[in-house]
């Protein structure tokens, strides 16, 4: 009976890291992806990296630790998700890396051609975990072929179906919108008005296209609970869009924070109590028993997290308080000051 | 190909890579306090240009060593789905633990140093970096943790109806024996490791002509200047080497110490490695020779020429000198009675149980002779660049030893964990799983190599440009010092221009 519960806790925990993965990281994907749509030159461009300088690997460990508990509670929905959706996942691998890189060496070089070569891995690195992203969750959810012994039996098109692409399309305009609302908030100057006007636009997209993927999640799999969190992140995404053309960029950007935490949390009520729904057969679904780790490990993880979790949200958040200033073009030091650290 | 052995290669590489920058990450945290709180006591400038130029060079080599450290969290999944399937249980907790605890507080408190110079005041800014260590550290012993239970599994029991091992005991898992040695050795050949490199690079500027040893031409008019400036260039250098001569020493005692008695469990947990680390095809009853250096046939089978100390071996793995180390031919018709006579099925058979010698006897070796190496060229630095002479401009080859030595230092960590766990083979999990049954069923050997191909080539690229930015900034060298703004004092202006920014 404990151990029934404890998987129902777990998947809240495992729901909770993705929610604050995707509610943290989406908006750093954004700002790398608005780089060349946002920036006017050089010290705009690194206005821009520098709103998230300090907090994305922070921010990044909301998905390492998302994929080490994944594997901690629930081992064979870590092994059928990664070694099932294989290419995908290789190819965030890699956006990643030439990401997380382009942030740290993009200032060490001199030449404009290193800096371009940089600014390149950085839009390309934050454009497709956007798309990616969107398209396994909308597989997750809505079901890929899964057989008896646990085992994916698609391939790559197989996860690339129209559910799927919309998915995709939703993530990356939310994350994309959700950036423009980042730098509004975080900047001064010219670029904060252009980031303003920039997030509304991209926030009627990101709802038009949201709406329709979340309603067809919803008549695929959801139930009362998904449907009032999607109708919830609706109305907020809206809210949010509006509080941006009021000038109010706190509340704009709460909103498409909440947009994102609402919408991850309907699509994790969508699929409780499976972890992974198979099309094959419901039979072959992965459950949140079926899959689970035994009862005695899983106590051990929740003291660790009981402890832990909260340390962690206190150190993050303070973080957002020591660098809660807004930057602007002053704010960047010439070249030889940068290097002077 | 097979798909195991793509996925051998793989890990094989992609881990040995994480583990290029993984040993300096940890000592470089430490060493990096240790200049900025050495500044904050004695307000010396040389510290804070040290505390700096290091920041620099230990930045450029962990942004590798994360990017490749999550490789690592999701290939398990990806290359190794049985694998992870029937481990997760046990394996699990103290990886997603490692991420709770310690990726948050590396990351975040990275974050704060970086960007923190003024916004935090200066004692919490250097607590940053003590932060950043007891993180790395912290993730070190759960990561080690999970790797000493696959070299001796404790703590668990075989579940026949899930099929796989369960969690019994999380605290023997913490504290399995295995753990509590491998986790003192490779943290304490990481300071090691450091410590090389900070003395090789500050040897390297040392003895350079565009810095340390700046010699005035005949009619410079500053030449008073020129060699006053190199001169407490030198004396900074100095201090560098100092303190990390101080870090490689309790590292490198630390590391024979560990590594000794490494070899007394491993002996015990694993005799086959032992057997295999030494080629001992029979068994020595008493006083077991230990093989310095060996020509035989290419496969290791056969020995033609030896160097061999008497008995010490027998040392090493059983702490007298006249005890029993069992040889290969034994320990294989023993592993057959206790685990069944094929365990690899097509892929391991036809060495039964026993790893491959030429590796696991060169790697131990190659271990051993590089750290050796490395400590013996530190020694030979610090002493041609000690106080006494201090008025002769060194001779450029220090410079030259200098960079070699944290590179063979380097290589001995590749060089001890290739032997660890190739050691292991042909099991994945020592006594429970074989490495062939561990990968996944679902994945195409096309896929894999993908993954592999995509993955190396990048890795190249990526080496390409680490050393090229590793290089550039130690040419170029320590910054001018320039008092850092202290926003703890009344005057500092909070709208200036960011100490630091990408
Ligand atoms: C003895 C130490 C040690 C060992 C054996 C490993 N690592 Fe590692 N890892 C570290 C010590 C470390 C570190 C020193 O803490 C790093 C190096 C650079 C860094 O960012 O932290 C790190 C980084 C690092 C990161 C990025 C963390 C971040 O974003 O801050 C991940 C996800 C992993 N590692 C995962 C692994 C896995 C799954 C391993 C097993 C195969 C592994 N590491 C072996
Ligand atoms: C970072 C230091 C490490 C290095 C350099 C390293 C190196 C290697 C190498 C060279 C192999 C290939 C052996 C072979 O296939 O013959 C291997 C295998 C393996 N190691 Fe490690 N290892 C490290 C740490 C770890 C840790 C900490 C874990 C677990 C937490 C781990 C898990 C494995 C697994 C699952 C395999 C099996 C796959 C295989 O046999 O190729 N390793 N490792
Ligand atoms: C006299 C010196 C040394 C001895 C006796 C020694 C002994 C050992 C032994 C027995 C192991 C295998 C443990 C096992 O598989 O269970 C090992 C592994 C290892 N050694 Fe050493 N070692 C020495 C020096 C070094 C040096 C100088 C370095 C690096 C600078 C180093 C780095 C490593 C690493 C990274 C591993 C793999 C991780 C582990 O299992 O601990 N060792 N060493």
């Amino acid at each position: 009976m404990l151990g029934m519960e404890l998987t129902t806790v777990w998947f809240v925990i495992i729901a909770f890291l993705w929610i604050g993965y995707f509610a943290l990281e989406g908006f750093d994907f954004g700002v790398g992806m608005l780089v060349p749509v946002l920036a006017r030159d050089e010290t705009e461009r690194r206005v821009l990296i520098n709103t998230v300088g300090p907090v994305w690997d922070g921010n990044e460990v909301w998905l390492l630790v998302a994929g080490g508990a994944t594997f901690a509670a629930f081992p064979e929905w870590y092994a059928t998700l990664f070694s099932g959706y294989y290419l995908p996942l290789l190819l965030i691998l890699v956006a990643l890396i030439l990401r997380n890189l382009a942030f740290e060496y993009r200032h060490k070089g001199d030449t404009q051609q290193w800096r371009d070569r940089w600014d390149l891995a950085l839009i390309g690195g934050s454009f497709v975990p956007a798309v990616l992203w969107g398209v396994a969750f909308a597989n997750i959810v809505g079901g890929s072929p899964i057989d008896a012994d646990k085992e994916f039996t698609g391939t790559l098109f197989t996860l690339l179906n129209p559910h799927g692409l919309l998915g995709g399309l939703t993530t990356l305009l939310l994350f994309a919108t959700h950036g423009a609302m980042f730098v509004a908030l975080k900047t001064d100057g010219d670029i904060r008005h252009r980031a303003r006007a920039l997030a509304v636009r991209l926030g009627i997209a990101a709802a038009v296209v949201a709406v329709v993927f979340l309603a067809w999640t919803q008549a695929r799999t959801g139930d009362t609970s998904s449907a009032v969190a999607f109708v919830a992140a609706a109305l907020v995404l809206v809210g949010g869009i509006g509080a941006a053309s009021a000038g109010r960029e706190g509340w704009a950007f709460l909103g498409t924070f909440l947009a994102i935490v609402l919408a991850v949390a309907g699509l994790f009520l969508a699929l409780f109590p499976d972890v992974m729904v198979s099309s094959t057969s419901p039979a072959f679904s992965l459950t949140t028993t079926n899959a689970a780790a035994s009862p005695y490990s899983l106590t051990v993880m929740t003291w660790a997290a009981a402890i832990f979790t909260p340390l962690v949200i206190g150190y993050q958040s303070w973080t957002y308080w020591v660098f809660r200033k807004r930057i602007s073009t002053h704010h960047i030091p010439t070249a030889d000051l940068a290097d002077a650290r | 190909m097979e798909l195991v052995d793509i996925a051998r290669w793989q890990f094989g590489i992609v881990t040995v890579y994480h583990f290029l920058f993984v040993p300096l990450t940890i000592g470089l945290t430490l060493i990096v306090a240790l200049f900025e709180t050495f500044w904050l006591r004695t307000k010396d400038p040389a510290y804070l240009r040290l505390t700096k130029f290091f920041g620099k060079l230990f930045l450029i080599n962990f942004a590798l060593g994360l990017v490749t450290g999550i490789v690592q969290e999701f290939q398990f999944g990806m290359n190794w789905s049985d694998y992870s399937r029937f481990v997760g249980d046990v394996f699990g907790a103290p990886l997603a633990i490692e991420g709770l605890l310690a990726f948050f507080l590396e990351s975040t408190f990275l974050g704060l140093w970086i960007f923190g110079w003024d916004k935090l005041p200066r004692l919490v800014h250097a607590a940053c970096m003590w932060i950043v260590h007891l993180g790395v550290l912290a993730s070190s012993w759960f990561i080690l943790a999970a790797n000493s239970w696959m070299q001796h599994p404790v703590g668990y029991r075989f579940d026949e109806e899930s099929g796989r091992a369960e969690l019994t005991d999380f605290a023997a898992v913490m504290f399995n024996k295995v753990q509590l040695v491998t986790f003192p050795h490779v943290v304490l050949a990481a300071y090691l490791t450091a410590g090389a490199f900070v003395i090789g690079v500050s040897a390297w500027l040392y003895a350079s002509k565009k810095h340390g040893s700046r010699v005035p031409g005949e009619d410079d008019p500053d030449a008073a200047e020129v060699l006053e400036t190199a001169r407490s260039d030198r004396a900074m250098y100095r201090k560098a080497m100092r303190i990390s001569a101080v870090v490689m020493l309790v590292g490198g005692i630390g590391v024979v110490v560990s590594g000794d008695v490494q070899g007394k469990i491993m002996t015990e947990v694993q005799p086959m490695k032992m057997a295999a680390a030494e080629a001992l095809y029979e068994t020595e009853e008493s006083c077991a020779p230990f093989s310095v250096f060996t020509i035989g046939t290419p496969d290791g089978t056969e020995e033609k020429f030896a160097v061999t100390v008497p008995c010490l071996l027998s040392f090493l793995g059983t702490g007298s000198f006249d005890g029993e180390v069992k040889g290969i031919n034994e320990l294989r018709e023993t592993y057959r009675e206790t685990y069944g006579a094929d365990p690899g099925a097509a892929y391991y058979t036809a060495s039964e149980y026993v790893p491959n010698i030429p590796v696991t006897y060169w790697t131990f070796r190659w271990m051993m002779g590089f750290g050796a190496l490395g400590g013996a060229g530190a020694v030979l630095v610090l002493w041609l660049t000690r106080r006494s002479r201090e008025e002769k401009v060194a001779p450029a080859w220090i410079g030259r030893v200098g960079i070699g030595l944290p590179v063979v230092m380097v290589l001995a960590n590749s060089m001890g964990w290739i032997f660890t766990e190739m050691g292991r083979q042909p099991w994945v999990v020592f006594g429970l799983m074989t490495t062939e049954s561990g990968v996944s069923p679902g994945v195409s050997v096309t896929e894999a190599l993908i993954s592999v191909i995509t993955l190396t080539s990048l890795y190249a690229v990526l080496f390409v440009i680490e050393m090229k930015l590793l290089a550039k900034t130690v040419r170029k060298g320590p910054e001018e010092f320039v008092e850092p703004p202290d926003p703890g004092s009344k005057d500092h202006d909070p709208d200036a221009q960011l100490n630091f920014a990408y």
